[in-house]
């Protein structure tokens, strides 16, 4: 394939990638950020999302709009209210004390891997998408006849890809304003400054804790809706979303919502460039190492804020 | 006098040994008791990881057969009992499997494993406890010689005769020029290797190696690699995102494909008829054994697919959907009928005869296709531990796949790499 298509191909398979990888590790940062929980079965709620997609699609049968519509409305709702009874029933308990949570959803990770395996079975299966036709995209060359337009093979993508990356922007659009702009932003930020305070205006920081972490939970199932289509619900399927979402937010600040975003986009389109011209190995090991260049000098991420 | 005396320490000896004599039936009762308790067949099963959707078939179709041979009076007229145990499709949660067949479970074999690379890593334990393995993996791994004389894979043909079969209906009918995409683990690195030199020897080449990470869910990136003037594409993938590895092949290259041959591994447990999939029409598969029932079904690929509870289509006769892994798990079904021939004919008693039955196995030549064999006449090899047999070639006629070329047994030999009947026990 010629340069010019093959690094675009690159780039809008990368921005897929990234698309879903910006919901996923906002999730993660938001939990981190509010509660300072770091949520190692994140991924878990990824895999979670996935899977009720496929319940519901089936379900409900007919056209395939109907059920995946219906999917992206139930399935983060559902993770974000199982995601708020971990929190109630577990992380509560043990105080949100930063070793015990490590554990705790561990824990959950594992409850929530295997309950998928005796619910859902160990089969890959794939959710219809709404619509999905393949695009030819077409590319300028300089012939005989100055500025030409040609169909380069194999250079195209499909209507469902695009839509994706639309619905993933769109979702971080609305986050934002409702962090920014709502009254439950507020108090989720002002939480976020000081729990201590916070609780000393009257706010209940305990609902605010569940709500927050329901709502992390939410974000990952989402995204999964969003890529079922695409890649199928598989019950191990929540690996590669956690790790990626730790590398993004370690890079981007624990906790930094636009550090999260710029992160998600760099790894995310990293990945789909370098694993196009070279491998994906390749992808994975500068992603790592990155990581590890943050961590060594500026351990609080791109935008993270040093601690006082 | 003297004689006396040492005609009673005689007497004494006599007596001792005896006693030894008299207690001994408590071993014969110990012999009976053993001769009615059940056959303990170890059952390495992927029941979850990248193998599960194998392992749930090659669980179906051992039970069957553990059903038929039982209802038909067992082996030496003991009852066979499966021992299933998860190995995660882990190589060495696999290892770890094998031992505790050999010393928790005592097991008489351990059997049933297709992932090369858990046979690789579980090989060398079952070398080293002595315990039989029969492998149902397809990996040149055991031909090769690179494991033990205790691993034999007498049930399933082996990637090397299979590509080797393949590559002249490929060159001729498809095209010389073929670009290849597998994973990057045992199994796809055999197809690397012997389709690369068995296309050459057709006059034909390989422009391209895709290798591909056993564990990737997105596959869209690797296809810029394949060459412009790529006559043949040739796929064979494996793991739980090979629907979306299939569909995206078909995005990828729009209305303008090249012949497209693929190993049905690319698409075992998926329905054909999954949405996306619909480009795949007119082109070939390699299969191990027809999904669908052909025009000139045998009697007993109808018997198989009855025991086993698998409908004309190749799915589960209870679910439509669930479509099983068809190609592949009659190597199940007929290494178990090989392992009871085994111990027939060496008498198996328990363990201290196990090299008994690998030596019975290994004089075993020709099998006969039949209920025991369904897929096909065989010819096992004792040196090599490795079975030969029929391939199939299929082309997808309106969602379904219509056999179009069957391989003759001799297509698919190779000279003897390894001796394993030299090595000692």
């Amino acid at each position: 394939m010629e340069f010019g298509p093959h690094l675009m191909l690159a780039i809008l398979e990368g921005a897929v990638g990234a698309a879903v990888l910006s919901l996923t590790a906002l999730g993660l940062s938001l939990v981190f950020g509010v509660m300072r929980v770091v949520n190692v079965a994140h991924g878990e709620f990824f895999m979670l999302g996935a899977v009720l997609a496929w319940f519901v699609a089936t379900a409900l049968g007919g056209h395939p709009a109907v059920g995946f519509v219906a999917a992206l409305v139930v399935a983060p709702l559902i993770a974000g209210v199982i995601a708020a009874a971990a929190d109630w029933l577990i992380l509560k308990r043990v105080e949100y004390d930063p070793e015990a949570t490590i554990v705790a959803t561990i824990g959950i990770l594992y409850i929530m891997q295997q309950s998928a395996l005796m619910l859902y079975g160990p089969e890959a299966r794939p959710v219809e998408p709404p619509f999905n036709s393949r695009i030819a995209l077409p590319w300028v060359e300089w012939g005989e006849n100055g500025l030409a337009l040609f169909y380069p093979w194999g250079f195209g993508t499909t209507t469902y890809k695009l839509f994706v990356i639309v619905a993933a922007a769109a979702l971080l659009v609305a986050f934002w304003l409702f962090l920014t702009r709502s009254r439950f932003g507020l108090i989720m930020r002002a939480t976020q400054l000081d729990r201590e305070t916070a609780l000393a205006f009257g706010i209940p920081v305990e609902r605010v804790y569940a709500l927050v972490f329901g709502l992390g939970a939410a974000l990952a199932a989402f995204a999964a809706v969003l890529i079922v289509p695409i890649s199928q619900a598989h019950y191990l399927m929540g690996g590669d979303p956690l790790l990626l979402s730790f590398i993004v937010v370690i890079i981007g600040g624990l906790g930094s919502i636009r550090g999260t975003i710029l992160a998600a986009l760099l790894i995310g389109l990293s990945d789909g460039i370098i694993s196009v011209f070279f491998s994906p190995t390749l992808a994975k090991i500068l992603a790592t190492l990155l990581v590890a260049l943050v961590l060594v000098f500026r351990p609080q991420g791109l935008f993270g804020k040093k601690p006082a | 006098m003297s004689k006396l005396i040492t005609s009673r320490r005689g007497l004494l000896k006599g007596a001792a040994a005896g006693g030894l004599l008299a207690a001994s039936p408590l071993v014969s009762r110990y012999a009976q008791a053993q001769s009615s308790a059940p056959i303990r067949i170890g059952f390495q099963q992927h029941s979850t990881g990248i193998g599960a959707a194998y392992g749930r078939w090659y669980g179906r179709t051992t039970e069957a057969a553990a059903k038929a041979i039982n209802d038909a009076g067992g082996i030496n007229g003991r009852p066979l009992e499966i021992v299933a145990e998860d190995d995660g499709t882990d190589p060495k949660r696999g290892a770890e499997v094998v031992e505790k067949f050999a010393n928790q479970h005592e097991c008489d074999v351990a059997f049933g494993t297709l992932f090369s690379h858990v046979v690789f890593g579980s090989a060398p334990a079952a070398g080293e406890l002595k315990i039989p393995y029969f492998v149902v993996s397809e990996g040149h791994h055991v031909a090769s010689g690179a494991l033990n004389r205790y691993t034999l894979q007498p049930g399933i043909t082996d990637v090397k005769s299979q590509v080797q079969a393949m590559a002249p209906y490929v060159s001729q009918n498809l095209g010389k020029k073929v670009t290849m995409i597998f994973p990057d683990f045992a199994f796809g690195h055999d197809h690397r290797d012997f389709f690369t030199q068995a296309i050459e020897a057709q006059g034909g080449e390989v422009l391209e190696h895709i290798a591909i990470p056993p564990t990737e869910t997105s596959f869209t990136k690797y296809f810029p690699k394949i060459p412009r003037d790529t006559e043949v594409l040739y796929h064979v993938m494996v793991g739980p995102a090979v629907l979306t590895f299939v569909k995206e092949l078909g995005e990828f290259f729009g209305p303008s494909a090249p012949a497209i041959f693929g190993f049905i591994d690319s698409l075992e447990a998926v329905d054909m008829s999954s949405p996306g999939l619909e480009f795949l029409d007119g082109t070939y598969f390699w299969e191990g054994m027809p999904r669908y029932a052909q025009a000139d079904q045998t009697e007993y690929d109808k018997a198989f697919r009855a025991a086993v509870g698998v409908d004309e289509n190749g799915a589960s006769v209870s679910d439509a959907k669930d479509v099983s892994t068809y190609a592949h798990m009659f190597g199940c079904w007929e290494t178990l009928y090989i392992i009871k021939r085994g111990m027939e004919a060496s008498g198996y008693a328990g363990p201290q005869d196990r090299a008994k039955l690998i030596e019975a196995v290994e004089a075993m030549s020709a099998m006969d296709e039949g209920f025991e064999h369904p897929q096909g006449p065989k010819i096992f090899n004792g040196k090599t531990h490795q079975t030969f047999g029929k391939q199939y070639i299929s082309r997808v006629e309106n969602g379904r796949m219509v056999r179009v070329h069957s391989t003759s047994i001799e297509d698919t030999f190779y000279p003897d790499e390894v001796d394993y009947t030299a090595q000692s026990f």
